[in-house]
This record gives structure tokens, C-alpha cells and sequence, in this order.
């Protein structure tokens, strides 16, 4: 569904990403793994084409995406939650949500989207009122996922939905990830929980220093003796 | 009291003037964290907009006003495509010196093509008549400037409260990032902020016109500069702030020059301004700090 291959991205003179490829097969959950630093958000800033690779491409359903512009990449179905859920804080969390649909027309498929983001996050249901930045931080990654589903993505990219979280709460939200995904969406998962992330996927690859240093199957890397060593605590 | 209650009816019309300029400084700033220095000399051509419609098309206040209104939309989008869009990523301070340059600019120009005298609006545009109201003096010149604006703003409330645009102004000045990955195309929010500001300040440009029966190339300055302070006093970026701060200031400088004298309306306008502002530096409508990013 996606592939990039040998991109490099640079801010400035730091190399950030170092000849990456990475594949997304349709309708699996694969995890981009690696510490802070690694690399993780600027892969997925330059998949929704918020950075531009100096080299390299990115392939989705046959199409090049690294001259596509922004909006029309969430046109082509690749919506993204973002870092630190970055929801519109002064705008209700019925606003926040409209906006994940600002490119659609299909009102009455766009209500059946509000009503089902509702049966999933309840709460979101209850607050719809409410200035998206009064909500707790679990509230407000409900509604970053909420926000990015009103799209009707194909592929979606999900960088630390886990972060800042208690660990109830972590574990509901990679409970609903899993749900998504079974509902048909394919998902790229950005994570440092890479316990979690690794128990939810099916492909995994591991950022270091923008370079993917290892990758395969995510029960795999669960038992490989690096990945144990490095990022599940021994 | 009488006499206050007068003051209050003097003070409204320029107040509302003001605050219609302070709209478009906010909307700006809002947007994109410029202040657009050139917005003063955009309600000036709007003056002058509405002054051709009169005389040369022979058109009525209204249509004058719409005019000024479309032909200011379009230079608004004009001047941040070729101005200001180049200049996105580089530092404020040379973005600021630009709209400074923009604003030499639409002065001189307008000197150039025009010469640098006043022009007097058509009295027959606009025939003044007063009312008496319980005592009160009121003229129709007041009405049509207090109501036309009072209907602007509330058509600017509704575009950005209700329609999909105005959502989508408000995404982009929160999170233009987070704007983006919604789908929010970045460059047309601005272009239409600029359009709807700049719609604003000529329309109270024809106001200023109808209200002082005159209007040169240089009538923009000041109240482009009262008008910045209103937003900032306001709390630049916050929109009823604009309302609010352009009215205060109209209010207050009136209320200086019935009761003391003109020639210390600005000083005291702007003294109590600074007042406010140290005592709340975010302005009336600001935010304080400590406020989450
Ligand atoms: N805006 C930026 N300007 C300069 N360097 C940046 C910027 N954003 C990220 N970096 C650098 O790029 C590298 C990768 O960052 P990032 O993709 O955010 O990592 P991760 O998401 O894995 O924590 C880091 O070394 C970071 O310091
Ligand atoms: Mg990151």
C-alpha cells in the first residue's frame, strides 16, 4: 500500500533520516519503533508531506507522494494523529471533529462517522460542547484519533498515541488501534512503548539515529535478544 | 447626563469606524503574526474606491461601500501573494519592514496618480440630516456608520463562528500544522483572511469618508495607527477583542475632546491605553501567559 524508499531528510545540515525504507501492506498494523530522536516524527511528517526528502521517494497505491501536496495526501486517504495530539484547543470537540472531515461532502456518510466516533469514545459524546483544550489527555488523544477517522482513512499514521498516558488508559488505546485496524484501516504506529506497540502489530522496524536497524515480524523482534536488550527493558 | 449620553452617540460612530480597521490588524496577526502596517493605507484606497463610485459612476453609498469592499478584497490578496507570501518562513522583523514598505507604497502611489490634496466626499452622496431623539442630536450620518458596521461585524461573526471557512481560518491560526493535516490548504485561509480584512477596512474607509466629507492619500495613517492600538488593546488576535478595544478608543478619545480639549485627545487616548496595558499587558481580551502551547 505504501513504500518509501531511500528517503534522507535533513532540517537544515542535520541528516535526520538516513536512506529509510519502509513498507505498509494493506490492511496490517506495522510499528515504527526507536527512542526519542530517532527519527520516528519526521518519517511520518514526510509521509502527510508536512517535510519534503532530499532524496528518495514514497509510493502510495501507485503514486508518487513526495511532489503531491499536503491536502490532496489526506485526500488520497492518508490521515495522520499527530505528536502530542495536537487537537484545536479553543475550538469545541464537535468543531475538532468537523475538521477531521474538512475535505468531504458526503454529509450524510460524515454523520454516520460523527455517530460511530461516538460510540467509541463516549466521552467524546458527552463533551462535544466543550473546548477541545479542557479535556484531560486521555479525552484529547480520543479526540486526535476521532478527528483523523472523520477523514474515512485508508492509511493511518499514528505517532505516540501512547505518550503522557496512565497505564490503563495506554492499554484502552491500543485496544481501539487494534479495533480500527480490524475495521479495515491499515495503520502505521509510531511508538516508545514498544512492548505495546510490538503486541498489537504485525511488521515492526527499528529507528536508530534515522536509520532503520532492524525490521520483521513484530513477534519476532519481540524475541530477538537487540530488541529485548534495547527497548523492552532487558 | 444629557451631555454624556452625547458624547456616547459621538464616540460610537468613530468608534465603530475603528474597529472595523482593527478586525482586519487582528485577523492578520491572528493568522499569520504579521502586523500588516500597510492595513491603514487599504482603507484609504477603499476611501477612495468609494469616492470614485460616487462621483465618476454616480453610484449610491451602498453600492460605493460594496465596491470599495471587492476592489480591497482583491488588492488584500494581492499585496499578501506578492508581499508578505515570500517572506513566510524568514524572521518577523522582515516581514514588518516590509508592510512598512507596502504601506509607503499605497501612499505614494495613490499621491502619484492622484496628486497629494484632499478630495471632498459629494455631499449629494450622503445628505446629513439630524434627529432629535429625547434631547439627543443624532445624525443620520452617525446611524448609517454605527449600523452599517454593527452589521458587518455580525456577518464576520457568522462567517467565522458557522461556515466551514471560518472553521478553518480559526484551525490554521491555532495549529497551522495540525490545519494542514486535516486537509486545510494553508496559502487559501490566508488569502481569504486578507480578503475579509481588507473588505473591512474599506468599508470603513467609505465610512470615514461620509463621516469627515474628505479623504486624501494619507488619511490612513492614523486611524490605521489607533486602530492597531485598539487591536492591541483588544488583545491582538482575538476578534471581539478588535470589537471592543475600536469602540473603547473611539469612546474615549470623543470623551477627551467634549470635556477637555482635541488638541489632548490623542495623548490622553493613548495614555490611558498604555494604563490598560501595563496593568494587562495581554490586552482586555487576552489570554494571560502561563497559557499551554
Ligand atoms: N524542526 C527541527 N529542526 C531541527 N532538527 C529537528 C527538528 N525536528 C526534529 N529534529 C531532529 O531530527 C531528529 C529526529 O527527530 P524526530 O523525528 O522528532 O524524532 P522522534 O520522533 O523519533 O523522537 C532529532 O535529532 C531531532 O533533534
Ligand atoms: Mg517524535
Amino acid at each position: 500500500m505504501l513504500r518509501s524508499v531511500d528517503l534522507d531528510v535533513y532540517y537544515g545540515a542535520i541528516h535526520a533520516l538516513k536512506k529509510l525504507s519502509i513498507e505498509v501492506e494493506q490492511g496490517t498494523i506495522v510499528t515504527l519503533i526507536g527512542a526519542n530522536g530517532a527519527g520516528k516524527t519526521t518519517t511520518l511528517k514526510t509521509i502527510s508531506g508536512l517535510l519534503r526528502p532530499r532524496n528518495g521517494s514514497i509510493v502510495y497505491k501507485n503514486t508518487e507522494l513526495t511532489k503531491v501536496a499536503p491536502e490532496k495526501i489526506v485526500e488520497m486517504g492518508i490521515s495522520q494523529v499527530p505528536e502530542g495530539r495536537r487537537v484545536f484547543a479553543s475550538m469545541s470537540v464537535l468543531e475538532n471533529l468537523e475538521m477531521g472531515a474538512y475535505l468531504r461532502k458526503d454529509k450524510k456518510a460524515m454523520a454516520d462517522d460523527m455517530e460511530n466516533v461516538f460510540t467509541r469514545f463516549p466521552r467524546l459524546k458527552e463533551r462535544r460542547k466543550q473546548m477541545a483544550g479542557t479535556l484531560s489527555g486521555g479525552e484529547q488523544q480520543m479526540l486526535a484519533i476521532g478527528r483523523a477517522l472523520m477523514a474515512r482513512p485508508q492509511l493511518l499514521l499514528m505517532d505516540e498515541p501512547s505518550m503522557g498516558l496512565a497505564p490503563l488508559l495506554v492499554k484502552e488505546i491500543f485496544e481501539i488501534i487494534k479495533d480500527i485496524n480490524e475495521k479495515g484501516t491499515t495503520i502505521l504506529l509510531v511508538e516508545q512503548n514498544a512492548h505495546m506497540a510490538l503486541s498489537i502489530a504485525h511488521k515492526a522496524y527499528v529507528i536508530e539515529t534515522g536509520e532503520i536497524v532492524l525490521h520483521g515480524e513484530a513477534k519476532d523482534l519481540m524475541n530477538s535478544e537487540e530488541v529485548k536488550s534495547a527497548y523492552l527493558g532487558g | 447626563m444629557l451631555e454624556f449620553t452625547q458624547q456616547i452617540v459621538n464616540g460610537l460612530s468613530l468608534g465603530a469606524i475603528y474597529a472595523l480597521i482593527a478586525l482586519g490588524y487582528t485577523m492578520v496577526y491572528g493568522i499569520i503574526k504579521l502586523i500588516n502596517f500597510a492595513h491603514g493605507d487599504i482603507m484609504m484606497v477603499g476611501a477612495f474606491v468609494g469616492y470614485f463610485s460616487l462621483t465618476l459612476l454616480g453610484t449610491n453609498i451602498m453600492v460605493a461601500m460594496v465596491t470599495a469592499m471587492i476592489a480591497c478584497a482583491v488588492l488584500g490578496v494581492i499585496i499578501e501573494k506578492v508581499a508578505y507570501r515570500p517572506l513566510r518562513n524568514s524572521t518577523r522583523i522582515a516581514a514588518l519592514i516590509t508592510a512598512i514598505g507596502v504601506s509607503l507604497f499605497l501612499e505614494y502611489i495613490t499621491i502619484f496618480l492622484l496628486g497629494p490634496s484632499q478630495k471632498v466626499f459629494p455631499e449629494s452622496a450622503f445628505p446629513i440630516k439630524a434627529y432629535d431623539l429625547a434631547g439627543l442630536s443624532v445624525l443620520n450620518k452617525d446611524i448609517f456608520v454605527v449600523v452599517s458596521a454593527v452589521v458587518l461585524m455580525l456577518i464576520l461573526q457568522y462567517i467565522i463562528k458557522w461556515t466551514k471557512t471560518g472553521k478553518a481560518m480559526r484551525a490554521v491560526s491555532l495549529d497551522q500544522e495540525a490545519a494542514v493535516l486535516m486537509g486545510i490548504s494553508v496559502d487559501k485561509t490566508i488569502s481569504i483572511t486578507f480578503a475579509i480584512g481588507s473588505a473591512l477596512a474599506a468599508a470603513a474607509g467609505v465610512m470615514y469618508g461620509v463621516y469627515y466629507s474628505t479623504v486624501n492619500p494619507l488619511m490612513g495613517i492614523i486611524p490605521g495607527l489607533k486602530a492597531f492600538v485598539a487591536a492591541v488593546l483588544g488583545g491582538i488576535g482575538i476578534i471581539p477583542g478588535a470589537m471592543v478595544g475600536g469602540f473603547l478608543m473611539g469612546l474615549l478619545e470623543t470623551m477627551v475632546s467634549g470635556y477637555g480639549s482635541s488638541l489632548y485627545r490623542d495623548a490622553v487616548a493613548f495614555g490611558v491605553l498604555i494604563l490598560i496595558l501595563l496593568i494587562k499587558p495581554t490586552g482586555l481580551f487576552g489570554k494571560d501567559t502561563g497559557e499551554k502551547v
